[in-house]
């Protein structure tokens, strides 16, 4: 019963979508309030019914249903339930039920927390949504069904691939998701200014909030996939330039690219249409992304299982929604007109090389995921394009980008003046330098790579503390507490983002120059060091779990010359019982400058086992950048000027004064 | 004019993109051509499956068109295709040598005797050895060899009766002229 | 024979070993350039690990392969050219540089290129014309002194 009613709320939601659609675009065309009135509560409705659907989903996972064919697939009635509940995305069918949810959440969000834009460009993102939300319901009606039954019902279920059940798999779609499908905010915006022919600053104010919510978003859900392969897949390797991955990382480039191009609409009116171009490529990122992870196109860990009608349907999903966005671009876009001028050196002129050298960045990323679809496509051959590539194009690409993410913030807008910003950067610029070059002896081993790294994580870092000390000793205010309240979220909010980004780095430096590893087998009894630790195999032992058979094996480590064991490390070799795959479980003992990491290879005669041993420093800095950097997103987003309400006291003069 | 064509290039591109999306439909991107075709079979000496004391060099097929079909017990895929060469071997199309990969020389030979012997000889590649001078990635496949011992075809996974009719046997009457 | 018989069966019967037990005395020399070797090859039949960490029955072959050739001399061109002829340029992470790779590893760079060439241009345009700031209708002017007097804005309805 209840999985005929999920199915059914779907077929409701599909056509509360089409009503949606319909609705908020003949209003908006014809300026009828009548019909306009109408979008958020159709769009609360859709909601409403979408989220039903889900639950409809869920509950035929939480309670064992195996009448429904999805859930035979993909869970098992000895599975903990937070995995039953997460099953419900593990398959391809549920997690484009996921995507359709988070459309429709953000669709309802922006129904509700938009009461002071103008009427017709929300009614017209709206209907935006809309078609994208009919899209999605379609797919899955057609193609896709969640809610198809196994009769008669099957005794007991085949069970979640042991690899996703695992608390980061719990969390990294609904993250993932959520951003992905948020840029189809930026997008609707994106749209409704072209329909509407209107782009201006107060535009890119509105748009501005939704967009850096979604990247916020998807730069958690990326780190947390990032995260969850390091833990998981027993190599301690964090990001393989997989094509799924960079699927999910174009769409942030791309949005990183956005909100950047966004502040300079928002604060000069200029580069309108190509903040505009931006928002439907982000967008037209995360659905392609989707074509490419379930159409079978590319080889990928994370491919859904294949079905070339699915690829079909999607494709020529694309080619309505990217198509005809594009081509409304092309014909609307030639009236923008130029914005404003400035000059060589200024904040936008510092903004738009950022634009450049991301954009660049994203070509490159997508070229080398492309290029063997391409090849193979003209019959020239099969080749492989992976990390050695990317690892040679994307860091030269980056590498000035962050350098003048640095300072970026320094120059003023229109026209900014080199000697006074290299005065008052010239302190953190020798810092940055002498540190740089000096602390890899100390870390160990002098490299020019890992030098490079510091020192752009350096120069960021002194130059950020630079700034805000010279924002707060120079600010009007009296005492330090008020200065620091003088200053808006969003410029703590970029700064902290800024960090997050040099914390990034230096992970990723310290990583990759100073990791070492031991690939051994031991016996019970056997020692092997690294870095400074002791590790002594003890030998394994058999453990039950709820729905597997675990090999634990058993580790003490102490530091080298002492005979204190300070820690235990039990890495496991799991054995599922429903589906008979053997799953390796790393153990790992975090820490702030380096990470330990244990995990069991295959038994070999006697007791003996072949054990990797990882030493990893610095490495959870990576994904602490990357918290970093969502936490100023957040920060901005907080900013007082979007909760202005319309009828504003201020005069409207004050509030464009701070960056 | 240009200032018009250059907001159409965002278009332009993704047309360009579609259309190799859609040929990339209809690909296997985890197929991996051989790079031997066109190129002479490598030679190799094994022992023979059901006679270890002989042995079986490809040049003992010189002059003829044959095919040079890797299986072995333990592949599921392999019980597919052979009802298919066991066919072709009664109505003698063309003739076929087997090679046995990574196999044991009793499940090999009890595996022949469940399921019929199309094979005029199965060479016995325990090592794999020569299964990497094939390029060999997966079982079945098959390598479609000239009179001059020239590689001329590889069918990768099972054979099909479609492959068969419109690949493989084709080329097998233009091999033998 | 029957011994020599009895102990390859015995070696073929146990099961698969991480790359730490491939070897019972591994060299650390010739590991570390089969690891690095390894880590820029591509297994094919698990074909989204590197050939250094994938425990496919092929993958171990493989690396015996290689290690073989290692204590032979052989240099890297070579074990790579050795691989690239039996399993074609997909084995490679790293595509070669040949005419038709010309493209991907070309492309970034050219592209950085007409990146800055458009940067430029805009910088040129954007100098060289500043736009004027449209003249302001009387309505608008009167509007602009009254808010700068210092008048709440009126509540407008323009959708």
């Amino acid at each position: 019963m209840i999985p005929e009613l999920g199915h059914f709320a779907l077929v409701v939601a599909l056509a509360l979508a089409l009503a949606q659609s319909a609705f908020s675009f003949v209003g908006a065309a014809t300026g009828r309030r009548a019909l306009m009135g109408t979008s958020r509560s159709i769009a609360t409705g859709q909601f409403v019914f979408v989220a039903g659907a889900f639950a409809a989903l869920a509950y035929s996972f939480v309670t064992s249903d195996f009448s429904v064919v999805n859930v035979v697939q993909h869970s098992n009635s000895k599975l903990p339930w937070y995995y039953r509940f997460a099953a419900t995305w593990g398959s391809h069918e549920g997690s484009m039920l996921l995507w359709t949810l988070m459309l429709a959440i953000w669709t309802f969000a922006v129904a509700a927390f938009s009461r002071h834009l103008p009427e017709r460009l929300v009614t017209r993102v709206i209907g935006v949504m809309g078609l994208v939300s009919v899209g999605f319901l379609l797919f899955i009606l057609l193609t896709s069904d969640p809610f198809e039954r196994l009769i008669p019902a099957a005794a007991e279920g085949q069970d979640l691939n042991p690899l996703l059940q695992d608390p980061g798999m719990v969390a990294h779609p609904p993250m993932l998701y959520t951003g992905y499908v948020g840029f189809s905010v930026a997008f609707a915006f994106a749209i409704a200014a072209l329909l509407e022919g209107r782009f201006d600053a107060a535009w890119a104010r509105w748009s501005r909030p939704w967009t850096t919510a979604a990247w916020c978003f998807l730069t958690v859900g990326i780190m947390m996939g990032s995260i969850w392969a390091y833990y998981e897949l027993g190599w301690g390797g964090w990001w393989f330039w997989d094509p799924v991955e960079n699927a999910s990382f174009m769409p942030w480039l791309a949005g990183t690219a956005l909100i950047h191009s966004l502040a300079v609409t928002e604060k000069r009116g200029t580069f309108r249409a190509w903040t505009v171009l931006l928002a439907i490529v982000a967008f037209s990122l995360s659905l392609v992304g989707t074509f490419l992870v379930r159409s079978g196109v590319l080889t990928s860990v994370h491919a859904f299982a294949t079905d070339p009608r699915r690829g079909i349907f999607i494709l020529l999903f694309l080619v309505l929604v990217i198509g005809s966005s594009l081509a409304l671009f092309a014909w609307r876009a030639p009236r923008v007109g130029l914005g404003s001028s400035f000059a060589p050196v200024s904040r936008e002129s510092m903004l738009l090389a950022n634009n450049v050298l991301l954009a660049v960045a994203l070509a490159a990323v997508m070229l080398g995921t492309l290029y063997p679809l391409f090849l193979d496509a003209l019959h020239l051959g099969k080749i492989s394009v992976g990390p050695p590539y990317f690892d040679a194009v994307f860091f030269p690409l980056m590498a000035p980008a962050v350098f003048l993410m640095a300072i970026g913030p320094v120059a003023s807008w229109k026209h900014a003046a080199l000697p006074d910003m290299w005065m008052r950067m010239r302190w953190a610029f020798g810092i940055a330098i002498v540190t740089a070059f000096l602390l890899p002896f100390v870390l160990g081993r002098w490299s020019p790579l890992v030098a490079f790294g510091l020192w752009l994580g350096l120069w960021v870092v002194a130059a950020t503390i630079a700034q805000v000390w010279q924002r707060l000793s120079s600010a009007p205010q009296r005492g330090f507490a008020a200065r620091v309240r003088a200053q808006s979220l969003s410029w703590y909010g970029m700064h902290c983002a800024h960090l997050g980004i040099a914390v990034f780095i230096f992970g990723v430096t310290i990583v990759e120059g100073y990791a070492t590893e031991r690939d051994l087998r031991m016996a019970p009894g056997e020692h092997t060091a690294i870095a400074g630790y002791d590790f002594e195999f003890k030998g394994t032992h058999e453990l039950p779990g709820p729905n597997y058979t675990a090999v634990q094996g058993d580790f003490d480590v102490r530091r080298v010359g002492s005979s204190d064991v300070f820690l235990e490390l039990h890495p496991q070799k799991r054995t599922y019982a429903a589906s008979g795959q053997t799953q390796t479980e790393a153990s790992i003992d975090p820490g702030l400058t380096r990470d330990l990491y244990v995990s069991l290879g295959e038994p070999v005669e006697g007791d003996a086992w072949g054990v990797r041993v990882y030493y990893k420093p610095f490495v959870d800095w990576i994904w602490g950048g990357c918290a970093l950097m969502a936490l100023g997103g957040f920060l901005a987003l907080c900013d007082r000027r979007y909760r202005l309400k319309r009828a504003a006291s201020v005069p409207a003069g004050a509030a464009a004064a701070r960056p | 004019m240009i200032r018009f064509l250059k907001f159409g290039v965002p278009l332009l591109v993704f047309g360009i993109l579609v259309v190799f999306l859609a040929i990339g439909l209809t690909h296997d991107p985890r197929e991996v051509p051989s790079p031997l075709i066109d190129k002479p079979a490598p030679r190799f000496q094994l022992t023979r499956l059901e006679a270890p004391q002989r042995s079986f060099s490809p040049e003992e097929m010189r002059g003829k068109v044959w095919l040079l079909n890797v299986w072995a017990s333990w592949c599921v895929s392999c019980r597919v295709e052979h009802p298919l060469l066991v066919d072709m071997a009664r109505k003698r199309m063309v003739p076929i040598v087997g090679l046995d990969y990574k196999d044991q020389r009793p499940d090999g030979m009890k595996w022949l005797s469940t399921h019929g012997d199309p094979y005029l000889v199965s060479a016995f590649d325990d090592e794999g050895k020569v299964g990497i001078d094939y390029g060999v990635y997966g079982v079945p496949e098959t390598f479609v060899i000239d009179k001059q011992g020239v590689i001329r075809y590889k069918q990768i996974g099972p054979i099909t009766q479609e492959a068969l009719e419109r690949k493989i046997l084709p080329l097998v009457r233009k091999l033998n002229g | 024979m029957k011994a020599i018989l009895a102990a390859l069966l015995l070696a073929l019967a146990m099961p698969a070993f991480g790359q730490a037990d491939e070897v019972a005395h591994p060299d650390p020399n010739v590991e570390r350039r089969l690891k690095d070797l390894g880590e820029e090859l591509r297994c094919l039949v698990c074909q989204n690990e590197t050939l250094a960490v994938s425990q496919a029955p092929l993958a171990l072959d493989l690396r015996n392969e290689i290690r073989e050739m290692i204590r032979q001399g052989k240099t890297d061109d070579q074990i790579r050219a050795y691989l690239v002829a039996r399993y074609g340029d997909f084995v490679l992470y790293k595509p070669p540089f040949k005419p038709i790779t010309v493209l991907l590893w070309v492309g970034p760079f050219a592209l950085l290129a007409l990146g800055i060439g458009v940067m430029a241009v805009v910088l040129a345009r954007r100098r060289a014309a500043p736009v004027p700031p449209a003249p302001a209708a009387d309505a608008q002017r009167a509007r602009i002194a009254s808010l700068l007097a210092g008048e709440p804005p009126a509540r407008g309805g323009d959708g």
